[in-house]
């Protein structure tokens, strides 16, 4: 398939449009909340808080297509603005982000949160758009699927993007803990544009990618999960019914790609043991399309060698094992490897912390090394660096082979207001 | 109010009577605190935590805990952190037990998850203070073996040994004020090594509902380090009416965001 490469005006005529759609589902949400709210004469507490960040990104090898570039400075602005009232039993929650970049894909803003929290006895109710981490594995996240991931603004696809939902949580002691979805509206994946680094060698605009549904974005969407402990035991399963918030990618013998939003029926599972300091993790998913069904499981632990030196110093060891029955199909690249790493905690005042690890393949040489650093200056200043390094990767992974040039290194510096 | 002063009249002629070991009284005594601060029910309370190095630089810590207090096993709490600025909303659950390890659940609000965390690092620093884990969570007599040491004037001082192995003690040295209901003023901590490590007191005592006794400061002092940390307790509320509801881990990331 040929790039379509659509004049800057159109680009953003369309961007606006999607977030018009939001915005309106925004303002049926809110409309409910206020109605829903309007006898509440209660204390009322505001915070506001924001984060402004100062991001470099240099891709140290030469690019490997055309138009991409090497230094990648960038700007983020995260303003955060909390009201609750009825002793913390009414919430509404807005969490707002900016990114400024040298790739035009990457500037992008989104609302990662604005909702509406009732919670009374053993019943919550979320309205609105938000945020909500299903899993137990750290070094991928096969279960997690409510929010589409931002997959312009980290390589982890720990980033997410404000969902539209209604979500209705039942907690009980005996049976565990319900939590009930409905989902009416989808967002696409974005891309890096023609100047970013970690992309295909053809751009895909996300615009370009349909949905399997006839009644695309607005397919009205649910998802339920179960949660619950006994002991030393955390269970969770899941289900999810609707658009895919992977795209599902199809390449024929001509190298063509037809890449679309499947509808899919997922059922995720969640176990993790918790024993002395051990941690059991078990996470895997069953997906089912038209095109295409298949398993994936991940499963590992992480132990803790705590307070080693008497001052606080932890160092947790952790491994993984990953499998994907797509195999080469997986977008992750994770089919058969095996995840090693480390977290190094001082437990200082300043909240030094270190995660470094490395993804080795089990059926090809491409590993994948990483460095995560972190520490607090002062008392409202953090200063983050991030390395990933792709290393002999094999020209014959379909999805990893165009990253092999792409390993970077990132320094970033945050102020809190 | 019956069965505290049957404890009580229970408490004193157990004191009276000859022949009671060390190990007797230490535990009656231990015994005679938890009851005098029996039905509290629940608390909510915000506190300022201030650490010191030995140059005399200081960092602040501000959180808010929430305390259910359950008879049957140990007490359920939630902490939530409202600074530093970047950590601010980190929440964690905990469910003390009796005996065996606690249950305790971390809540990361930059990315919305709920992790099961283990609660086997006791020793370690609260967030880079001078508490470890231990000093800080709920007080079960069952998880301390007794021995009386003295009596000077109210002070009743009792050694305690922890009966976890992970523990970073080898003994606590606790003064309790028996004329205040039992309340602790001060505790010295000996190291796995059995030398003095730290020394907590309590100060600005004020008491609640006619019967619960709540420092206003706790100063800990690290006598090897030279460090220390202080905590500010604003005024309890005892009044909140708490219920399990408020100690699930959906309440865990309410009280997160």
């Amino acid at each position: 398939m040929e790039t379509i490469t659509l004049e800057l005006p159109l680009i953003f005529k369309i961007t606006s449009v999607k977030h018009n759609n939001l915005v309106l589902i925004v303002l049926i949400f809110f409309s409910f909340a206020l109605y829903a709210q309007s006898d509440e004469k209660k204390k009322v507490n505001h915070e506001f808080e924001l984060e402004l960040e100062a991001e470099y990104r240099y891709f140290f090898n030469d690019a490997q297509f055309p138009g991409q570039e090497t230094h990648f400075p960038a700007l983020a602005i995260k303003p955060e603005y909390s009201i609750d009232w009825n002793k913390g039993k009414e919430q509404i929650n807005f969490s707002g982000f900016f990114r400024l970049d040298r790739d035009k894909e990457r500037t992008h803003w989104d609302i990662r949160e604005l909702y509406y929290q009732k919670a009374k006895g053993s019943w919550e109710i979320n309205v609105g758009l938000k945020k909500v981490y299903w899993g137990v594995i750290e070094s991928n996240h096969l279960v997690d699927i409510i929010n589409q991931t931002d997959a312009v603004e980290t390589f982890d696809g720990e980033e997410k993007l404000g969902q539209p939902m209604v979500q209705f949580n039942w907690i009980t002691n005996n049976i565990g803990t319900f939590d009930f979805f409905y989902l009416p509206y989808h967002r696409k994946r974005t891309f890096p544009g023609v100047d970013g680094r970690l992309r295909f060698g053809s751009v895909i605009d996300k615009d370009d990618l349909n949905y399997e549904s006839g009644a695309e974005e607005w397919r009205q969407d649910f998802a339920v999960r179960w949660k619950h402990y006994f002991g030393i035991f955390d269970v969770a399963l899941s289900h999810f019914y609707g658009n895919g918030r992977e795209p599902l990618f199809l390449f024929d013998n001509l190298g063509n790609i037809n890449a679309f939003y499947p509808t899919i029926n997922q059922t995720g599972l969640e176990v993790q043991v918790t024993h002395d300091a051990f941690l059991w993790k078990l996470e895997s998913i069953y997906r089912d399309a038209k095109a295409q069904h298949f398993l994936a499981l991940a499963a590992g632990l992480e132990y803790t060698f705590g307070n080693i030196d008497g001052n606080g110093l932890d160092i947790g060891v952790l491994g993984e094992y990953l499998y994907d029955e797509r195999d080469e199909l997986a977008l992750s690249g994770l089919q058969n490897d095996v995840f090693f790493g480390s977290r190094i905690a001082f437990n200082d005042t300043q909240d030094t912390s270190i995660l470094i690890g490395g993804i080795l393949d089990l059926d090809a040489s491409s590993k994948i090394f990483s460095l995560e650093a972190s520490r607090r200056i002062g008392n409202s200043w953090k200063a983050e660096v991030e390395a990933r390094v792709f290393s002999s990767i094999d020209e014959e992974e379909l999805i990893l082979s165009n990253f092999k040039e792409d390993s970077f290194f990132r320094l970033s510096i945050a102020k809190f207001f | 109010m019956k069965s505290s002063i049957i404890s009580i009249l229970v408490f004193l002629v157990a004191s009276i009577a000859f022949g009671q070991s060390p190990e007797e009284r230490g535990l009656q005594i231990a015994k005679a605190a938890e009851k005098a601060d029996l039905g509290f029910k629940s608390s909510i309370v915000e506190l300022k935590m201030t650490l010191k190095n030995k140059n005399g630089q200081t960092s602040e810590r501000s959180l808010s805990t929430r305390t259910l207090e359950l008879t049957e096993d140990g007490d359920k709490s939630l902490i939530v952190f409202n600074s530093p600025k970047d950590v601010k909303g980190t929440s964690t659950l905990t469910f003390t037990h009796k005996v065996g390890s606690d249950d305790q659940w971390l809540y990361l609000p930059s990315i919305k998850r709920v992790k099961r965390i283990s609660s086997n690092n006791k020793s370690g620093p609260f967030v880079g203070s001078e508490f470890a884990y231990e000093d800080l969570s709920s007080q079960e007599v069952e998880k301390y073996s007794y021995k009386f040491l003295e009596e000077k004037g109210s002070i009743l001082v009792v050694e305690q040994d922890p009966v976890d192995p992970k523990s970073g003690y080898t003994r606590r040295i606790v003064s309790y004020n028996k004329d205040k209901g039992y309340r602790i003023e001060k505790v010295e901590f000996y190291d796995r090594k059995n030398a003095l490590l730290k020394t907590l007191s309590y100060s600005d005592y004020k008491q609640y509902k006619n019967k619960f006794w709540r420092a206003n400061v706790f100063k800990m002092v690290n006598h090897q380090s030279g460090k220390e940390t202080i905590l500010n307790f604003s005024d309890y509320n005892f009044d909140a009416d708490l219920s399990e509801d408020d100690f699930s881990q959906v309440a865990l990331q309410r009280a997160g965001n």
